[in-house]
């Protein structure tokens, strides 16, 4: 047992080191480490035009996209050299936030599914940040139940039609590109009616509108598709086997291991070590110190848990399924962290925003946190992935399995 | 990096849990469960001849020499076996006192009777409630004998011998406290069992009268001994607690996939499925942060009082988390004395407690956190 780099992984780290030490936007750094769920932003930048620069440059350097292959624009690097890179770039991370739908998920599913042309085409600016991806999967009657969706696409000559609407689209106002998943048949079981495709989101007929969230940001969107057309060389895989290929896509949203996964625990730890109550120092409160506690030994359990996955992949294996676990954990726990610090600020923890205490860190990462508890999979949908993949329990019953798609009931009630 | 045991340790856990399946079937642990036998003396003898009780004691004290890491991977099979004997008393607490302070006269004296098997040891710390503090240590020390009573005492009732802190001065530091070696079979030493939570390990009231004992490291040092060692066991007991999640969790899993109700599996029931899902999630944090410990612990690294306070207090959440609801997943037949559950629910309630409770540890995280970030 030990946290000693290979040799090659040394050498792999100090170039990392050393390129970032001279490359990375410093002057950003400090704003970046201090950001936190809920606010992320640069003061006196725009943090897309900053986030784009980096991974460009990153991306001439062959930096970008460590573990593709570099005819896509990536470096053909190994999943341990990945991690290494993700803890040399630290803050400077945060930058990377607005590409992890693209590189994560669309470009994998791009890869094992579209034309090699299109590979050759799409790819590298992908991977260099020129271009942003977006991914167009949930609707509004298909969200952890996926399958359910029912924007159209019927085949006109050699192009689909595309109508319908998708929601919760991260960063679909700023896209170039997105992978679609549609109903091609909706006389056969939900599952087998499916198809992928990729768009141009300039293309005719799209229609982006923000959500505005309940914490009152706009991180998501509305995409709405009036008669928009999609040759069918951008159909990825088979007709009707859209949803094997969006298994793809979601699997590798699953293998983001090592990215630290947000607690809220750092802030609060630093925030109880100087805050004075009534009666004396937080730090020294009994009450406090068991909470800290508590949440100390899962943001560490989650930390070495992260450590145990990336030792598999060090050792050149699969890691095992503990990973699945860290967004159960730490979206109930970043929305808890939140909650008592402002329980510490005691009335004046209402207020938020500049005037309020730290500039309002706990109420953003308070208003931000109920999105963490669903977005990429909600608390149930997770606890029925550890519960039927790693622990082998029964898939739940599904009465909707076998019926043709437009036999569906689409109303609870009346 | 390899944050993980190596394929030899990794073998040796399989070797353990071989062994253990074989001789430690939950019907021998119910011998002792039922108040048939102390403790089970055929699975003691059979781990000394296994070569467990000795693992980490050095070669030139009778032991294998093998280190902490190999004691962890044995450890944590122990506790999936719920095993019934002095293990965490003799090999967590009284030998690596005895490691860390032992003249080489003590050493050479027990540490190869604990790892043949015939010494049984423990550590006599607590005088009723209250947790680990120099403060609740009234127990005396003065010309070479001991005045006072110890409760409870994990397996005094068997203890050939026992680490004992006693009071030898009256400044209120630390330094009021040292440490004895006492032979229990010697005389001076009256011993009650006490009923308790876990009958599969005993736990007992030691009265010292006159008692003769020889001091165990520096007179004064007792306190910071028994911190070392406390840590240690911190650690090991942990991984104990990781092998009773664990089986806990198997044992609700499978309950859940034979049981049928309402015409279908129990376990098909998202109500069920997400209660083991969550056990699930504590068992795994409970494991890497006790992963983390067996680290600091095996290269005696700066880190271990952290570590082993984050280790404790993890794998007593979990023990007690997994170990409750798998009585839940079994429904009412999970309350009867005749299935395995409430075996495991007594373990982890006891071992909650052994080292001192989880609000102790909870305070002790947060001091050695912060003395971490001043440094």
């Amino acid at each position: 047992m030990n946290f000693d780099d290979t040799p090659q992984e040394a050498e792999f780290r100090a170039a990392a080191r050393a390129w970032i030490g001279a490359n990375a936007p410093r002057q950003y750094e400090d704003e970046l480490r201090k950001s936190s769920l809920g606010r992320t932003q640069l003061k006196n930048a725009n943090i897309l035009e900053v986030a784009k620069a980096w991974q460009k440059k990153k991306a001439d350097a062959g930096w970008a996209c460590l573990h593709w292959p570099k005819e896509y624009g990536g470096r053909g690097s190994s999943p341990i050299e990945r991690v290494i890179w993700q803890q040399e770039e630290g803050p400077f991370g945060q930058l990377s936030r607005m590409f992890i739908i693209g590189h994560g998920m669309c470009g994998p599913t791009m890869m094992a599914f579209a034309r090699e042309e299109h590979k050759r085409t799409y790819l590298p600016p992908l991977a260099s940040g020129e271009k942003v991806w977006c991914q167009l999967f949930s609707e509004p009657a298909g969200g952890s139940d996926v399958a359910g969706l029912r924007t159209r696409a019927e085949k006109d000559g050699d192009d689909w039609v595309i109508n319908g609407q998708k929601i919760w689209t991260s960063g679909a106002h700023y896209s170039d590109y997105g992978i679609l998943l549609t109903r091609t048949d909706p006389t056969v079981p939900k599952h087998k009616g499916l198809t992928m495709f990729f768009l141009d989101m300039k293309s005719p007929g799209v229609e982006v509108r923000p959500i505005k969230q309940a914490s009152g940001a706009s991180d998501f969107n509305e995409v709405y598709f009036t008669n928009v057309r999609i040759p069918d060389h951008q159909r990825l895989g088979e007709v009707g086997d859209g949803w094997n290929v969006s298994l793809t896509t979601l699997m590798n949203e699953r293998s983001a291991i090592g990215a630290a996964v947000s607690t809220g625990f750092p802030e609060l730890f630093e925030y109880c070590s100087s805050l004075m109550l009534d009666d004396g120092p937080a730090i020294e409160d009994r009450a406090v110190r068991s909470k800290l506690a508590n949440w100390a030994v899962k943001a560490s359990g989650l930390r070495y848990t992260s450590m145990r996955a990336i030792s598999a992949l060090s050792r050149g294996e699969r890691p095992g399924p503990e990973n699945s676990i860290g967004k159960l954990v730490a979206g109930t726990m970043i929305q808890d962290v939140a909650t008592y610090a402002l329980d510490l600020q005691g009335a004046s923890g209402v207020v938020s925003g500049e005037d309020g205490e730290l500039a309002g860190r706990f109420q953003a990462m308070l208003l931000r946190a109920p999105g963490t508890r669903v977005e990429g999979g909600t608390d149930e949908i997770m606890r029925n992935i550890i519960a039927e993949r790693v622990l082998g329990l029964p898939g739940d019953i599904r009465v909707d399995k076998d019926v043709p798609f437009n036999k569906i009931p689409t109303k609870g009630r009346g | 990096m390899n944050f993980d045991f190596s394929d030899d340790q990794k073998q040796l856990r399989d070797q353990a849990r071989k062994f253990l399946t074989e001789k430690c079937s939950p019907r021998a642990v119910r011998v002792v469960l039922d108040g048939k036998a102390p403790y089970d003396k055929e699975l003691w003898k059979g781990l000394a001849e296994m070569g467990f009780l000795g693992v980490a004691i050095p070669e030139e004290f009778g032991g294998a020499g093998a280190g902490h890491l190999e004691l962890c991977v044995i450890a944590e099979e122990m506790g999936r076996a719920n095993a019934p004997v002095p293990f965490s008393s003799t090999v967590y607490l009284a030998a690596e006192a005895l490691l860390i302070a032992g003249s080489d006269a003590q050493k050479k004296k027990w540490l190869p009777a604990i790892a043949s098997g015939e010494a049984i040891g423990t550590l006599a710390l607590f005088e009723g409630k209250g947790n680990p503090s120099p403060k609740n240590v009234k127990l005396t020390a003065a010309n070479g004998v001991l005045n006072g009573v110890k409760k409870p005492v994990a397996d005094g009732a068997i203890a050939d011998f026992a680490v004992v802190a006693a009071r030898t001065g009256s400044s209120g530091r630390d330094g009021d406290i040292s440490l004895f070696l006492v032979d229990l079979r010697a005389g001076g030493v009256e011993v009650k069992s006490l009923t308790n939570l876990d009958p599969t390990r005993g736990q007992a009231e030691i009265t010292f009268r006159d008692c003769k004992a020889e001091p165990l490291g520096a007179a004064g040092e007792g306190w910071s001994i028994l911190s070392q060692v406390l840590d240690r066991a911190a650690v090991l007991c942990a991984f104990e607690q990781v092998g009773g999640s664990d089986r806990a969790l198997e044992m609700g899993r499978d309950y859940a996939l034979d049981r049928i109700a309402f015409g279908r599996q129990i376990g098909s029931f998202q109500a069920v499925k997400h209660m083991l899902a969550d056990m699930y999630v504590s068992a795994t944090l409970a494991r890497s942060n006790s992963y983390y410990g067996a680290w600091a612990l095996s290269t005696n690294a700066a880190e271990l009082p952290e570590a082993a306070a984050a280790a404790r207090i993890s794998a007593t959440q979990a023990f007690q988390h997994c170990a409750k609801n798998n009585i839940q997943v079994h429904g009412g037949m999970g309350f009867t004395w005749e299935f395995d559950c409430h075996m495991y629910y007594r373990r982890a309630n006891a071992m909650a407690l052994g080292l001192g409770s989880l609000s102790y540890w909870e305070d002790q995280l947060i001091d050695r956190m912060r003395k971490k970030n001043a440094a």
